[in-house]
């Protein structure tokens, strides 16, 4: 296989991890207000995602990184097409990030107020635009042979890029429903696991129409037709949302918690798969899209940069891993420390 | 509205504040790690409480500055794109490597510590400290790589129309930036050991918790004299190598205008960037920058003049940032080596620690200027003598850039004042007595 091959799903798969991480913990931030009802129960959700969301949100590092390394021209012109959407994510993670650490310094119900609402929006935002970004990558975005942007952020928010915000915001809300259950306990877990058999519901018409709408808005069906092994993704896709459901009902939540990690993961590779080897295709005209091939990296950059990929993201996730296993089980009240 | 002066406008603005919460991250970790290791080693409780105090301002400094360093990895892209296009090959992959070598493991690692005292056990829990220090260093250190290549770019050829790399270990083992690491490091030590005994001093000058503050207060000392002295020594080495490298930003930085041998060193000056030439110099000290440059009293200097006058930096911000740094750096040593002699008798020496703790912002100013001669005097290159700044920005509207500066500027505000006065509460209310609150830092 060629280095841009390679390349291309290692971008992929680096984005995917990021969605099915950071996933998990922008869904609790975004239901927080509402399963939130006591100060006991928002301390709880809080906590239960205190030790992982900083490790979490650095795969958003790292997928923005290997990016800018190994497809420069695609960085430079993705993120700046796509500059007041990707400011506003940041923004809201900047919020986000220190409202955990802020939030529980002062006893002071205005004063946690705030950031609560920081939580909220620090999470939402990000849940919701980075699926309308997506869903308008799939798409195509209307920029030039310049790598001139001719468009306006109005323009994101067409029905294509919307249903995919939704389908993002409710994958991450189901994630850390699901989450949620698994490491809370009483009240709370009966909330939280009521509420994920909810947006299961609203969620399958959503994925449903999604796959539906890309076979119009998109050309990711093309890959499917030239291949149609690769249809499979689309299979694990569809049934890893359907096992969901069978857990939640036998309140295996571990185990759905698992299944909606992988129905992440496979729905990034469904448009992953059909965008390949186009990184970020032009909606004026395909000869300007970026693709793997005509906008890499130099062979040696690629080969050094996938030493090191190849060396430390398996260390990463073994230790990433261990520290889920360090604190698994129900959020305790004695380690709270937010 | 112009999107090149926006954009510098705005990656200013992120950086230099993101540069106020990093070096306390970077020296403060180590701090905290050492204190921790004590507490291990001997079991006596105080460095414990230590460990728990420091590590609260540590934790509250630290989400302040992680948040905003999110930010500038992508303003490359948004703001930079020009530059990200033609350099990425280089500078994307040391990003990248930062990223998977070292931040991963930060911020891993410090939510164990965080959340980790009851599931490790106290060797284990002060190892999760060294590996947060560690890797915030090496974080910098891989930034600064970066940097490096931007201040004097190796290993690389144009090909494609870009720059593309030929030699990483050339990259990798950059005189330049092997010397701002040495620089910045201690630096950001010197930073934390002065905040650290800042806020011991007011402690100590309300006669309270006397035995607490008076160790943290020497911890510090010792961390600060060896960094004071380090950063002076590396600042020589940097400063010669930067006149070997890059003699216009060498010009600037001390006002000197017109090619001379052994060229003067003024101690004032108010240079006119239009005219070529300072409306006022004090106190000329003959050959000294040929010395300080060149270690020759002879040598020739290269002055602004004889370079073409689009390549010259801004003088005046870069002459005035240099003369901070190095009048700050040269007050920090003086500090420190009277600090160590008055160590044993702090409690007696009310004026010093009225000094000490009035001196909490020096440090921030200095390695502010640091980066602001740095910076400021690599311009008009954005990669030296490779890709103008303005050449490098976005394609992008010029309100758009408006609107996130804006942005940046209100949320960032908002960010410090809350940051700093959660701090600031903290360190006030001193160390928590460990029998009432057991499981808490």
């Amino acid at each position: 296989m060629e280095l841009q091959t390679i390349w291309f799903f290692l971008w992929g798969l680096l984005w995917a991890v990021f969605f099915m991480t950071d996933g998990f913990d922008f869904g609790v931030g975004t239901l927080y207000p509402f399963l939130g009802k006591s100060e006991e129960d928002k301390r709880a959700m809080i906590n239960s995602i205190g030790p992982f969301w900083d490790g979490n949100e650095v795969w958003l590092i790292t997928a923005g990184g290997v990016t800018f390394a190994a497809f420069p021209k695609v960085y430079a012109v993705m993120f700046s097409s796509l500059y007041t959407p990707l400011l506003l994510i940041l923004f809201a993670l900047i919020l986000r990030g220190v409202a955990f650490e802020f939030r529980g310094q002062i006893e002071d119900a205005g004063w946690k107020r705030v950031w609560d609402l920081c939580i909220f929006i620090g999470s939402f935002i990000p849940a919701l635009l980075f699926g309308v970004a997506f869903a308008n990558i799939f798409r195509g975005i209307p920029f030039d042979g310049q790598g001139i942007y001719h468009g306006n952020i109005l323009m994101l928010l067409n029905p294509y890029g919307l249903l995919g915000g939704i389908l993002f915001l409710l994958l991450f809300m189901l994630h850390g429903a699901n989450w949620l259950a698994m490491k809370t306990e009483g009240d709370l877990n009966v909330r939280a696991s009521a509420v994920a058999e909810k947006i299961w519901l609203a969620l399958v018409p959503v994925a449903v129409l999604f796959l539906i709408a890309s076979a119009f808005a998109t050309n990711l069906y093309n890959n499917y037709i030239s291949n149609p092994a690769s249809i499979i993704v689309i299979l694990i896709s569809v049934l890893s949302l359907l096992t969901i459901k069978v857990y939640l009902r036998k309140k295996a939540y571990f185990s759905a918690w698992c299944a909606s990690a992988l129905t992440i993961v496979s729905c990034t590779f469904f448009g992953v798969i059909g965008l390949f080897p186009v990184l970020f295709p032009s909606l004026l005209d395909a000869q300007y899209n970026l693709t793997a091939f005509n906008h890499s990296s130099s062979p040696m950059t690629l080969s050094i940069m996938l030493g090191v990929v190849v060396v430390f993201i398996p260390i990463v996730i073994v230790y990433q891993m261990w520290t889920y296993n360090l604190f698994k089980g129900k959020v305790a009240k004695e380690e709270m420390e937010y | 509205m112009d999107p090149v002066f926006l954009s510098r406008l705005q990656f200013a603005v992120a950086t230099m504040f993101h540069f106020l919460f990093v070096p306390l991250t970077l020296g403060l970790s180590i701090i905290i790690a050492w204190m921790e290791t004590q507490y291990v080693r001997t079991g006596d409780k105080v460095y414990l409480q230590m460990t728990k105090f420091w590590g609260k301002i540590f934790l509250i400094n630290f989400a302040v500055g992680v948040v905003t360093g999110i930010t500038l990895e992508f303003q490359f892209g948004t703001n930079w794109s020009r530059y990200s296009e033609y350099v990425g090959d280089v500078f994307g992959s040391l990003l990248a490597i930062e990223a998977s070598v070292a931040f991963f493991l930060e911020s891993t690692f410090i939510g164990i510590w965080v959340f980790g005292w009851k599931r490790l056990s106290a060797k284990a829990h002060a190892t999760v400290m060294w590996l947060v220090a560690i890797a915030g260093n090496l974080s910098a250190v891989w930034i600064l790589t970066a940097n490096g290549f931007m201040q004097h770019p190796v290993g690389y050829t144009i090909r494609n129309g870009r720059a593309e790399m030929t030699d990483f270990f050339e990259v990798l083992f950059n005189k330049f930036s092997i010397l701002e690491i040495l620089h910045v490091i201690p630096s950001a030590c010197l930073l934390a050991a002065f905040v650290v005994m800042g806020i011991s001093a007011w402690h100590l000058l309300k006669k309270q918790h006397v035995e607490f503050f008076t160790s943290s207060f020497k911890i510090a000392l010792v961390f600060g004299l060896v960094s004071s002295l380090v950063a002076g020594f590396t600042g020589d080495l940097h400063g010669t190598h930067v006149a070997e490298v890059q003699p216009a930003k060498l010009a600037a930085m001390e006002a000197h205008w017109e090619t001379q041998t052994s060229a003067p060193i003024v101690m004032f000056a108010i240079p006119d960037q239009d005219a070529g030439k300072n409306l006022i110099e004090i106190g000329s000290i003959p050959g000294l920058l040929s010395f300080l440059g060149y270690h020759d009293f002879n040598t020739t200097v290269r002055g602004l003049n004889d370079f073409p006058a689009d390549e010259r930096p801004p003088v005046a911000i870069t002459f005035a940032a240099f003369r901070t740094m190095v009048g700050l750096g040269t007050l920090f040593i003086l500090l420190m080596v009277y600090g160590w002699f008055r160590r044993d008798k702090l409690m007696e020496s009310p004026t010093f620690l009225k000094i000490m703790l009035f001196s909490i912002p020096l440090p921030y100013i200095a390695i502010e200027m640091g980066w602001v001669l740095a910076e400021v005097g690599r311009q008009p290159w954005i990669v030296y003598g490779l890709m103008r700044t303005s050449d490098a920005a976005s394609p992008v509207a010029g309100y758009q850039v408006m609107v996130s500066l804006i942005a940046f500027i209100v949320i960032y505000g908002l960010l410090g004042g809350v940051g700093y006065y959660l701090i600031a509460k903290h360190a006030i209310k001193g160390p928590v007595s460990l029998l009432a609150d057991d499981s808490k830092h």
